[in-house]
């Protein structure tokens, strides 16, 4: 079936215009246009090139700095800062990484130089024992505490056992309120 | 009595800690450099650029590392102080142009004056990270062995001048 023989020119001269092109253009070469028009944009997305020529070592580069911080901007890593220190260090990080070093070996470099301070994950040493055992220590106390209210909790409900009087009172109650019953 | 001295207590520890918090200085990190030997280098001259400065020069003596930049803003406030302390003579200063442009460096010392037995250019701030600089102005004291006794962060001042680096330089000339 030709399209353009079905097709039914609209008043609207706006409109004409617009679907004018179907009679240029068959209905197939119309949807071809316009699935390319509408990829055309695509092909200019790429990923945003990564700075470093080698990815792999960009990727190792990021997966450090992670775990380091900035010293200028200290509530972030030296991976999520704009700071220009932060880039210079991304950068000598990188350099490390091209000479063929170690993580273990650019994160002692980094240590020598700004101090525990740029490890996300302070090492255990007795300067930080604190730091590390100090949630258990909280815990430990927390736990206690509670385990002594509790204890003291109980004693305060468990009901203490009836004398032999108030025994007798209350069957004598019991008795009266079964006859009341009856 | 006790259900009000508990809270009482609860709340003048937690006082004490906010106190503390408050007066602690998180952006001067301590340089773990201190007492160790200072990293070498060897620089371009800021107004010499063939005239190369190694930092082994200056064994034998006491000296001062300035880190500045013509960009650093608070580098003017302890400047008027540098200028003084190096016409006093009681120890040469030593600049570093941390990440800065030739021609800016040398307007600014030109119109501020010029503190620094040599100022030597890390414009890439290579030096800068083997000696941990994160900020400018830092300051180092550096011993008659190459070893760094001491790390002002942030401008020098008065007070840390009178205090601190004037008794140490003398100690470590003595």
């Amino acid at each position: 079936m030709n399209p353009v023989s079905s097709f039914k020119p609209l008043k609207n001269s706006y409109q004409q215009k617009i679907f004018g092109l179907r009679n240029i253009f068959s209905t197939k070469q119309f949807i071809l246009l316009l699935t390319l028009v509408l990829l055309s944009p695509l092909s200019w997305a790429e990923e945003a090139l990564p700075v470093a020529e080698d990815p792999a070592i960009e990727k190792r580069m990021l997966a450090l700095s992670e775990d380091l911080r900035c010293l200028v901007c200290q509530n972030e890593s030296l991976a999520g800062s704009r700071a220009d220190f932060a880039n210079d260090l991304r950068r000598e990080i990188r350099e490390q990484l091209k000479a063929n070093k170690s993580d273990q070996e650019i994160i002692d470099f980094l240590v020598s130089r700004y101090g525990d301070f740029v490890l996300y994950r302070p090492p255990v040493k007795p300067a930080t024992y604190l730091l590390w055992g100090g949630p258990f220590v909280f815990l430990l106390i927390g736990a206690g505490i509670l385990f002594f209210y509790l204890k003291r909790r109980r004693k305060q409900i468990e009901e203490p056992p009836l004398t032999e009087e108030q025994h007798r009172h209350a069957e004598t109650l019991l008795k009266e309120n079964k006859g009341n019953n009856a | 009595m006790m259900r009000f001295l508990l809270p009482l207590a609860a709340f003048i520890v937690l006082v004490g800690f906010l106190a503390v918090g408050l007066n602690l200085k998180p952006r001067e990190v301590p340089s773990p450099l201190i007492g160790k030997p200072a990293p070498v280098f060897q620089s371009q001259s800021l107004h010499e650029p063939e005239r190369i400065l190694a930092s082994k020069d200056n064994l034998g003596k006491v000296w001062l590392l300035n880190v500045w930049a013509s960009w650093c803003v608070s580098c003017r406030e302890e400047h008027p102080l540098l200028v003084e302390l190096a016409k006093s003579g009681i120890v040469p200063i030593y600049g570093l142009n941390y990440k800065d442009k030739r021609d800016l460096a040398l307007q600014w010392l030109s119109q501020y004056g010029d503190p620094y037995t040599i100022s030597v250019v890390d414009p890439e701030g290579r030096i800068g990270i083997d000696y941990g600089v994160y900020g400018v102005p830092e300051t180092y004291v550096i011993d008659k062995n190459g070893v760094i006794r001491h790390k002002q962060i942030g401008p020098v001042t008065i007070e840390s001048l009178e205090k601190k680096i004037l008794p140490l330089i003398k100690e470590l000339q003595g």
